[in-house]
């Protein structure tokens, strides 16, 4: 089954085209890591998927509801608010800079929004929530202040605001950027746990080695459109398009 | 007048002036946040009627607005103004006034907020209220402690102000006494009286701030 489809999308900031065409289909376990230089677009097509920027055409659907599509117009058109905030449950997203609420304990980071968005019961929540802790090794944290915390740390915490709300889907934008190197090695190990639990995912990411390892496909963004797409082993190692093997020889391996 | 007796008068020209801080502040600060969501609403109306109004009662004295409350009623609508309406006036005046500040104290609080927080809470699927009451809020009223202190105590001096008409706070009876026994030692009390007053105020504002200091 099709967790996301998005087709044809396309974007514009004022007069700047930066998504020109971008379709992409994720199913059900799989893992799509997403490369290309920066300003390719690769941030504005998770904000679009994430409803945190409107497209200007194109459909977005979250296993087969539709939550935006072009219509006879050619104008956008969004599900009505109830459908996208079921459609919203959907989908979880990781940002490059954490956000997490800094007045929040890290406990309730994690537990606030599946209590009053979801309303489910908070002793379940909070069992979850330290079940996510103990896998995030930050049992002892729990009630720590964000601020308390490394920045290796506080991406743990904010991944784990997202599995709390038992995504079908989770984004990940840079989860790694806004680290020190010698941190990014938790954050990938966290996210290679999940891809082995099968957690559907699609991941922007600057570490070659990372995506080759972790994904089942790569694409390769330059320009707002999709210039090359394939496997990951095959596309990291065997690269067809010139773009592609330009931008690759830019980093070691 | 025996030291007691003056004491006595003075006393009761302090508990006007609390009781006009004190209604200060409980009505304008929430009112002042009503006026900075209505100064950044998307209703471009609203949203200049706000700037006008706080525009005007930071740009002209609280004293004139005093008047202003006070002898409208008469002047304008032609109501004889009663005794009891000076008090009235004077809180009614200090509200609109302190919430015009307060409210930009709110805008500017709101305005630092990072995006990454509403963003935050927007895929997290929290509704518009929920965000700003749970997540916005919060975290806005932690970064404006400093400046609304200086308002608050501001206000205290200001207090002294509803003298303009004849409401006997404080300052109000050190005067009356002061003209009436040829002597200073009513304004060294009245004086005494303000500094212990911001004294306990600047202190309690403190606590609240180191309260909040639990996060960053
Ligand atoms: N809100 C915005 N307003 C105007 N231009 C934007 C906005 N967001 C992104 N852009 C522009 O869109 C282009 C693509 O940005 P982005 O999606 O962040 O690229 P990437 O994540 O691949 O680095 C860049 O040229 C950027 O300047
Ligand atoms: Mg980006």
């Amino acid at each position: 089954m099709d967790v996301l489809k998005i087709s044809r999308m396309k974007k514009s900031f004022d007069d700047l085209e930066v998504i020109k065409d971008f379709s992409l289909t994720v199913k059900q376990g799989e893992v799509v890591a997403i490369i290309g230089p920066s300003g390719s677009g690769k941030t504005t097509v998770l904000r679009c998927a994430t409803l945190l920027e409107t497209m200007d055409c194109g459909v977005l659907e979250y296993q087969g509801e539709k939550a935006a599509w072009t219509n006879k117009d050619g104008g956008i058109e969004y599900a009505p608010a109830g459908q996208l905030k079921k459609i919203k449950s959907k989908f979880g997203l990781v940002f490059q800079n954490f956000n997490l609420f800094p007045h929040y304990s890290v406990l309730k980071n994690i537990t606030d929004a599946p209590i009053s968005v979801q309303k489910r019961d908070p002793v379940e929540v909070g069992k979850e929530a330290n079940t996510l802790l103990e896998k995030m090794g930050l049992t002892d944290k729990a009630n720590a202040y964000p601020y308390q915390l490394s920045g290796g740390q506080q991406q743990r915490v904010s991944i784990a605001r997202a599995l709390a709300m038992n995504p079908q889907i989770l984004f990940f934008d840079e989860p790694t950027s806004a680290l020190d190197p010698e941190l990014t090695g938790d954050i990938l190990k966290v996210i290679k746990n999940l891809a082995a639990e099968h957690m559907t995912m699609v991941i922007v990411t600057h570490e070659m080695n990372f995506a080759r390892d972790v994904a089942n496909r790569i694409i390769f963004m330059a320009g707002g459109v999709i210039v090359e797409e394939g496997d990951a082993k095959q596309l990291i190692e065997k690269p067809q398009n010139d773009r592609t093997i330009a931008f690759l020889s830019g980093f070691q391996r | 007048m025996s030291l007691s007796v003056m004491l006595t008068l003075l006393l009761h020209g302090m508990w006007t002036s609390f009781l006009i801080f004190a209604l200060t502040l409980l009505f304008s600060l929430p009112l002042g946040l009503l006026v900075a969501l209505g100064r950044m609403s998307n209703n471009l109306a609203l949203r200049n009627i706000m700037r006008v109004y706080i525009s005007i009662l930071r740009g002209t004295p609280l004293m004139l607005q005093i008047f202003f409350v006070y002898f409208s009623p008469y002047y304008i609508f032609g109501i004889s103004i009663s005794n009891t309406y000076r008090f009235y006036a004077v809180i009614i005046a200090f509200v609109l006034n302190y919430a015009a500040y307060f409210a930009e104290i709110y805008r500017s609080g709101i305005e630092s907020m990072p995006v990454g927080q509403y963003e935050a809470a927007h895929v997290l699927g929290y509704s518009k209220s929920q965000t700003f009451i749970k997540i916005i809020l919060p975290q806005v009223i932690k970064r404006i402690i400093p400046p609304v202190t200086n308002e608050v105590i501001t206000l205290i001096k200001d207090t002294s102000l509803a003298f303009a008409i004849s409401v006997s706070e404080m300052f109000t009876v050190a005067k009356a006494i002061a003209a009436a026994q040829k002597t200073m030692t009513a304004f060294v009390a009245a004086g005494v009286f303000y500094y212990i007053f911001n004294f306990i105020v600047a202190w309690l504002m403190e606590l609240v701030e180191k309260k909040l200091n639990y996060y960053r």
